[in-house]
């Protein structure tokens, strides 16, 4: 079993782009100590000489032509409009987002 | 018998002989939702306008005499998989107000069939949890006791087939999440090898383990349903270009020659006595059916549940880095920067369980961690693929418990997440290695909540689990005992 990893939980949060309370990081801290512990037992196996698996298919991902698709059915035909529809705030057919460059 | 305690063939049955038509049996339907979905909460939503235009579609459609067997039977689809202009949340705040414009590979099969999708159906958050009880929206309840689980993620599927509010249903698996909920609501659940059935427009959690599957009441139902959801999708590149064979032609009801391996790791101290009673009952009844039963073993089992853990948390991580309030989807309006707005938008719009996947992912991916997590657990789901090579060299299916226990009760895992995580220690394995899976119903505890088998077989072997499956319900026929609901 490995020794006690200390996990910096704040900087694991700021990498996610998550924010806990003072009361969720204590509970959450507890609970992540247990699950590292957990997953900590594969350190057991012997892996030097075993080929990692990243999917269950053999061989790479197919890969398909970048080409331009003008087949209404498989674009379902997206506009514009259709592609902010969902955002939380557009304008003109933009997304729009707090200020990123500062002048 | 009422209609909606029939099966999906059975329903197909009525419709050729004119004794009844889809809008008779959707309106029962949708009465019995009425009834029953406030104390169950297994659907999310209902949408009475799309379903009358379906219903139309299908009663037009059966004039035909090439119709498929589907045509005009309501089935529930859990609320992972996009549906064009029917709202789509993961049981999640962040999607709370989600429309997709488009519909999921899978959803335009069943439309094009003449199905009518009667509802979107209740999960665990991003179908992350094992007992539906991570929703944003609340619990789904189990049928056979409300005051269990239905088991998760795809609890809501799986409470509405038992509780004959939806003929069938489409769920999801991970790590288990349409087999375990299958077998602690008494129905079938089918998780297909992966690659089988498109993941185009199916909402992500983690993409070399995600695979779409069916859960119906009988196993001719998933043959059916699975004919109609397989087959290759040039929109997922991880898609199978394999053809899809005829399931239900194919379904005998022989066992002779087939070879089931019982792995010894999966009968293990602290399992359930009731449980442990039915599946040995079981293995008996399929010795009797023909079957020859061999010993295996998968001597890596005990570490399926951390390896998947790693894997399943990285690639959450990974896949839910889209949710940051920009382009759909739930954004904090207490921001002044953008990175401040991913924050809060994550914050407010994520419930804990997600939170704590996307924490693990995110630590086990970082740097001076990355090889000591996620590299080695890529190692060790080498070491769980080659147990199943391994023993089934020896034998053509894996006969195991489905889940460790039967339904427990609501709360009592929801504050330990490693014990919730260890209620999927037998299905985790499969979507490590990629493997297609049936869980059946095999019987009740003494407290008469519903107990299943799991039948695992070789990739894209469905047809060998589904007729084993298939015999072994012919000779049991569970599927005829319902729940009382009150």
């Amino acid at each position: 079993m490995a020794e006690k990893i200390n996990i910096d939980v704040k900087k694991v949060a700021e990498l996610a782009r998550l924010e806990f309370t003072g009361d969720e990081l204590k509970v959450f801290s507890v609970q992540f100590q247990a699950i590292l512990e957990y997953i900590s037992q594969i350190d057991e196996l012997e892996l030097d000489n075993v080929e990692p698996m990243a999917s269950p298919l053999p061989g790479p991902q197919r890969l398909r032509p970048d080409t331009l698709e003008t087949d209404v059915s498989l674009t379902h035909g997206t506009t514009q409009e259709m592609a902010v529809s969902n955002a939380p705030k557009s304008k003109d057919g933009f997304f729009v987002v707090p200020k990123v460059i500062e002048q | 018998m009422k209609l909606y305690e029939l099966s999906i063939k059975e329903i197909a049955e009525l419709y050729r002989k004119g004794e009844t038509t889809p809008g008779q049996v959707v309106d029962g339907l949708l009465r019995r939702i009425e009834q029953l979905n406030p104390k169950l909460n297994a659907f999310l939503s209902v949408d009475r306008e799309h379903i009358a235009d379906q219903v139309q579609n299908a009663e037009r459609m059966l004039k035909r005499h090439d119709a498929s067997p589907l045509c005009g039977i309501p089935i529930a689809v859990k609320d992972i998989f996009a549906t064009n202009g029917i709202r789509t949340t993961c049981a999640s705040k962040i999607l709370e107000n989600f429309i997709p414009p488009y519909d999921a590979t899978v959803i335009k099969k069943l439309k094009a069939a003449g199905v009518v999708i009667i509802g979107k159906t209740n999960m665990d958050e991003f179908a992350m949890g094992s007992s539906t009880e991570t929703s944003y929206f609340g619990p789904t309840r189990n049928p056979w006791s409300p005051d269990t689980v239905p088991g998760g993620s795809s609890g809501g599927s799986a409470s509405a087939v038992a509780s004959d509010m939806a003929f069938g249903a489409l769920g999801t698996d991970t790590g288990g999440s349409i087999r375990q909920p299958a077998a602690l609501c008494g129905i079938v659940g089918l998780k297909p090898t992966y690659g089988r059935v498109s993941r185009y427009g199916m909402i992500a959690f983690a993409s070399s383990l995600d695979q779409g599957g069916t859960m119906t009441k009988t196993v001719y139902d998933s043959a059916l349903l699975l004919e109609t959801i397989a087959g290759f999708d040039p929109k997922d590149s991880t898609s199978a270009d394999r053809p899809v064979e005829p399931f239900t032609n194919l379904l005998s009801s022989g066992l002779n020659n087939v070879a089931i391996g019982v792995p010894e790791e999966y009968f293990i101290e602290g399992m359930d006595g009731d449980v442990q009673r039915a599946v040995t009952q079981a293995i008996d009844t399929m010795k009797k059916l023909g079957a020859k039963i061999v010993k295996i073993s998968l001597p890596h089992t005990k570490y399926a549940v951390a390896v998947y853990y790693i894997l399943a948390s990285s690639e959450a991580s990974s896949n839910l880095a889209r949710y940051d309030g920009v382009r759909y989807g739930y954004r904090s309006e207490q921001a002044q920067n953008l990175i401040d707005m991913y924050k809060n938008t994550r914050a407010q719009g994520f419930g804990r369980e997600v939170k704590r996947r996307i924490m693990l992912g995110t630590f086990a991916l970082s740097a001076g961690y990355y090889s000591a997590f996620y590299g080695k657990a890529q190692k060790a789901r080498r070491l769980i693929t080659d147990d199943f090579n391994n023993a089934f060299s020896t034998c053509d299916i894996i006969l195991a418990p489905t889940s460790p226990t039967p339904a427990f009760k609501l709360g009592s895992k929801l504050d330990d997440p490693l014990k919730m995580y260890l209620s999927d220690i037998f299905t985790i394995p499969l979507n490590l290695a990629g493997l297609p899976g049936v869980s059946v119903p095999c019987g009740f505890t003494d407290s008469g909540l519903p107990v299943g088998m799991q039948l695992i077989g070789k990739q894209f072997d469905e047809r060998t689990i589904l007729n084993a499956a298939h015999a072994y319900e012919r000779e049991m026929q569970w599927f005829k005992k319902k729940p009382e609901i009150h």
